[in-house]
């Protein structure tokens, strides 16, 4: 059950019709690359909306008195935020790396079903302008946080039908559907659609992780796409799942809520673990140690990523047996996780190191997820969470998680495929000082947060207590820094897209199927599917990876 | 391994197991001042999990920094390093090492959370207040074993002091004393070393006590009562603040905490008594009134300001 060649299960029409110029990014396009930086760019720029609004939050906290924007304002920034972050920005860029790397990764011509993805891809602007748009009727967006617990998201002061809630729920409720229909497509072409040869332990752990991300989806969103339509029908049509006004039961709305959310950070980090697995050992020159056990652990990561989701509950209504047990099983989850970051440091000792700016970023990103696993250790202890539960201590935990790792080894993964993406280098220059000011800015906003929290600093506040004014102004700093760390990195790849030195197909001497054809590669990426007789990462090894080289594609001009 | 490669390994061991322990101390200057018996426990156990914590940071990012400083490529070197795939020893090593470590911490964790006994939803305070002082013995700390002999002396289960809590948008008000003649107050008043029952109510949407002196929180939640216990050791003034997302003045949603001897705990219940109520200084309310602006967005309009014996000393 290898493989199956695609022509046997699509009949899709010749693509010479489809332009082949910038043109075919804005259009309804089925290939996987197109939708891929489709995904990326669309993404990216709901990225920097985000972060002006993050920006509007430090503005507000660099002073202790709410005096920036209205507390009605403030709220709704940190909102937005958060839900712009996850459902705009991590979610569909890591679906566009995915995308992109997937199908050529396990040697097929495109996903499994085309027109899903493409479909899938397309409800990312729609229900991101769904999401702007409620900053723009009477009352303004959502107000209730990105988590929406009742009551305070059921309780709509202007009155009407369609207000700010009303709009963030159906744009979640969409952005749930889209998803879904995403990873059906992964799930069954990493199943279906690997090339002869191309077992389940010859598989890139990239693609490993992109599996055990989409299983989650599979499982987790029906949960939380079920609690927002429920949410949606308590607001809308007055009826009491959870309005205790009415019997209904506000507790039960957070089980709906983290039986997903807390997975979904799983659905982000493992392509991230993935994206490490794969250029530590190009820029170490030495493969991935222990490969088969990180290529499990991500399985077993999404099965305990399953029953974890009371640890966001330690202070809420939750008896204390739940307390315990989802104490241990939280614990648990981290010894997966630590078999991969002690592979990857086992991969890099011993190496031959060039510090790319995707190998700073990656090594940037590992240091800073190795203390949040520690810090979300911490908060798995049930009388230490007691204390930091819904505090700064919190934020800055999972600001190092989804900035300092997640967002770190983004950028990590798209300088190290940048080339295969676009055909041009990107500017290592520009690239490093991109580093240096991400890698400054990240700490410096998130580390403060750690000492605030465990001073008693609660989040989601536009005001507080001149006690902790010093932290505070450290982090607005460092988030500002942030905003401009931003600027080398679109300058950099704007101008080298347009105008860098025109890349080989294998800059990087990487192992893998991706850098054996073309950057960029052609349509339907292989001429002969290739036909592969080796593990991967073989470096320090002279084997070749796959038995036709030379008829992956139509040879009309060596590159 | 040469012995000198060894001696080298344990001497670095050695020193990131020194700095960890130091850090571990230096943990306990993080946290506001320790004002409760619970905060006591809260506080070994962070110090304990900062001690473990940093001495893993230590070890990966220090061999991290060790590759990166001595193991670069050469500017033309394109040779690959060693094909190393692994080493199911060393794998197996560390497996067990963090599963071992992750169980002691759990185990650890959950009996400290069973000493410190806050009750919570859907738990009897009877049992859990045995439970504390069934632990109490085990530590050691002076004047936790004061705080905890004051109620284990005198298995009467009068001694908790117990006060009811109303939490609504956005204000905080607890009555004292039961029935129909209570009195009322927006500062929460408690008699040191006395174990502290605290029964939570909220009006309208979630809301979360938390004291950080006392490193202690719950969430409040409507329609249901929810039992929460602590005991004061030191006295003193502190804050207290809504820890669950609120709405929209939810960050004007504090108010003091007066830890004092029982003497002048039952002095100021007396003084309070007798006092007539009136209308508290409430800064939700007063932000709203300066809110007139109509270009702002609607908000939920915040509840009347609390009628209280006692208003704060502000």
């Amino acid at each position: 059950m290898t493989n199956i060649p695609i022509d046997a299960i699509a009949d899709l029409p010749p693509h010479s019709e489809q332009p082949e110029d910038w043109r075919r990014f804005f259009g309804f396009s089925t290939d996987h690359k197109v939708i891929g930086i489709q995904y990326i760019v669309t993404s990216f720029i709901f990225f920097l909306i985000g972060g002006v609004l993050a920006m509007v939050i430090r503005g507000e906290l660099i002073t202790p008195e709410s005096d920036l924007v209205d507390r009605a304002v403030y709220n709704s920034m940190f909102t937005m935020h958060g839900t712009i972050m996850l459902f705009l920005w991590t979610f569909p860029v890591l679906l566009g790396i995915s995308n992109y790397l997937v199908p050529l990764m396990i040697g097929a011509r495109d996903m499994a079903f085309p027109k899903l993805n493409a479909v899938a891809f397309w409800m990312v602007p729609v229900f991101g302008i769904i999401l702007m748009a409620s900053f723009f009727i009477p009352g303004g967006t959502s107000q209730s946080g990105w988590w929406a617990y009742p009551p305070v998201s059921l309780q709509n002061p202007t009155g009407n039908i369609v207000n700010g809630q009303f709009l963030w729920l159906v744009a979640v409720a969409i952005s749930g559907v889209a998803s879904i229909m995403g990873a059906i497509n992964f799930v069954t072409t990493i199943f279906r659609m690997r090339t002869t040869g191309m077992t389940w332990f010859r598989m890139p752990v990239f693609v490993w992780t992109v599996l055990a991300a989409q299983i989650i989806q599979l499982f987790g969103l029906p949960a939380l796409t079920a609690g927002a339509v429920m949410l949606l029908s308590d607001l809308t049509f007055g009826t009491s799942f959870f309005d205790p006004a009415k019997g209904g039961d506000p507790v039960l709305f957070q089980h709906f809520f983290w039986f997903y959310s807390h997975p979904a950070v799983y659905v982000i980090i493992l392509p991230v673990f993935g994206i490490f697995s794969e250029i530590f050992p190009v820029y170490a020159r030495k493969p991935l140690f222990g490969y088969k056990v990180v290529a499990v652990s991500s399985l077993i990561i999404t099965g305990l990523s399953a029953v974890v989701w009371v640890h966001h509950m330690f202070a809420s209504g939750t008896p204390s047996w739940m307390r315990m047990l989802f104490m241990a099983t939280t614990m648990l989850i981290s010894v997966p996780t630590g078999i991969k970051v002690f592979a990857w440091v086992a991969t890099i000792w011993g190496g031959k190191i060039k510090l790319t700016t995707s190998m700073l970023f990656g090594l940037g990103a590992l240091v800073m997820f190795v203390f949040s696993g520690i810090t979300g250790i911490m908060l798995a202890a049930v009388p230490v969470d007691i204390h930091v539960n819904n505090t700064y201590f919190v934020v800055g935990h999972f600001h190092y998680v989804i900035y300092g790792a997640v967002v770190l080894g983004i950028y990590a993964g798209l300088y190290h495929w940048f080339p295969k993406m676009t055909g041009r280098m990107y500017s290592e220059g520009l690239g490093k000082l991109h580093f240096i000011f991400t890698f400054i800015g990240t700490n410096a906003c998130f580390f403060p947060m750690h000492p605030l929290g465990l001073q008693g600093m609660p989040r989601r506040v536009a005001s507080y207590d001149p006690e902790f004014a010093f932290w505070n102004v450290i982090a607005s700093l460092g988030g500002f820094l942030l905003g401009v760390s931003t600027i080398p990195f679109i300058l950099n790849m704007v101008s080298s897209w347009v105008q860098g030195e025109k890349a080989p197909k294998n800059p990087w001497r990487a192992i893998g199927l991706e850098w054996l054809v073309s950057s960029p590669p052609s349509h339907e990426n292989f001429e002969e599917l290739p036909i592969v007789i080796s593990e991967p990462y073989g470096y320090g090894n002279d084997e070749p990876l796959v038995s036709n080289p030379d008829k992956l594609e139509v040879n009309h001009a060596t590159s | 391994m040469k012995l000198r490669t060894i001696l080298i390994l344990v001497g670095v061991a050695i020193a990131i197991a020194l700095i960890s322990l130091w850090m571990g101390q230096a943990a306990y200057t993080w946290f506001p001042p320790q004002a409760s018996a619970e905060s006591i426990l809260v506080d070994n156990l962070f110090s304990f999990l900062v001690t473990l914590g940093t001495f893993i940071f230590l070890g990966v990012v220090g061999t991290l920094t060790y590759s990166i400083l001595f193991q670069r490529a050469e500017k033309y070197d394109l040779s690959d390093g060693p094909h190393i795939e692994g080493n199911v020893k060393l794998e197996i090593i560390w497996t067990a090492i963090p599963f071992a470590l992750v169980i002691w911490i759990a185990a650890y964790s959950y009996q400290i959370y069973g000493q410190m006994s806050i009750l919570g939803p859907m738990e009897h305070a009877h049992h859990g207040h045995i439970m504390a002082a069934a632990h109490a013995d085990e530590i050691m700390e002076d004047h936790l074993d004061h705080a905890i002999a004051a109620k284990s002396n005198d298995s009467n289960v009068e001694e908790v002091e117990q006060i009811q809590v109303l939490a609504r948008q956005w204000s905080w008000e607890f009555h004292y004393g039961n029935g129909t003649d209570d009195v009322s107050s927006t500062e929460l008043h408690l008699p040191n070393n006395r174990r502290i029952k605290l029964v939570l109510h909220s009006e309208d949407v979630l809301h979360g006590l938390y004291i950080p002196a006392f490193r202690v929180k719950q969430d409040v939640i409507p329609g249901r009562d929810i039992d929460f216990e602590f005991t004061p050791i030191r006295e003193g003034k502190y804050r207290l603040r809504d820890s669950q997302y609120s709405g929209t003045y939810f960050a004007a949603m504090q108010t003091d905490v007066v830890v004092e001897s029982p003497e002048s705990y039952q002095k100021w219940l007396a003084d309070a008594t007798s006092a007539t109520p009136v209308v508290a200084y409430n800064r939700a309310s007063n932000e709203y009134a300066k809110r007139a602006n109509a270009n702002n967005w609607a908000t939920v309009i915040p509840a009347a300001p609390p009628v209280v014996n006692y208003s704060g000393s502000n």
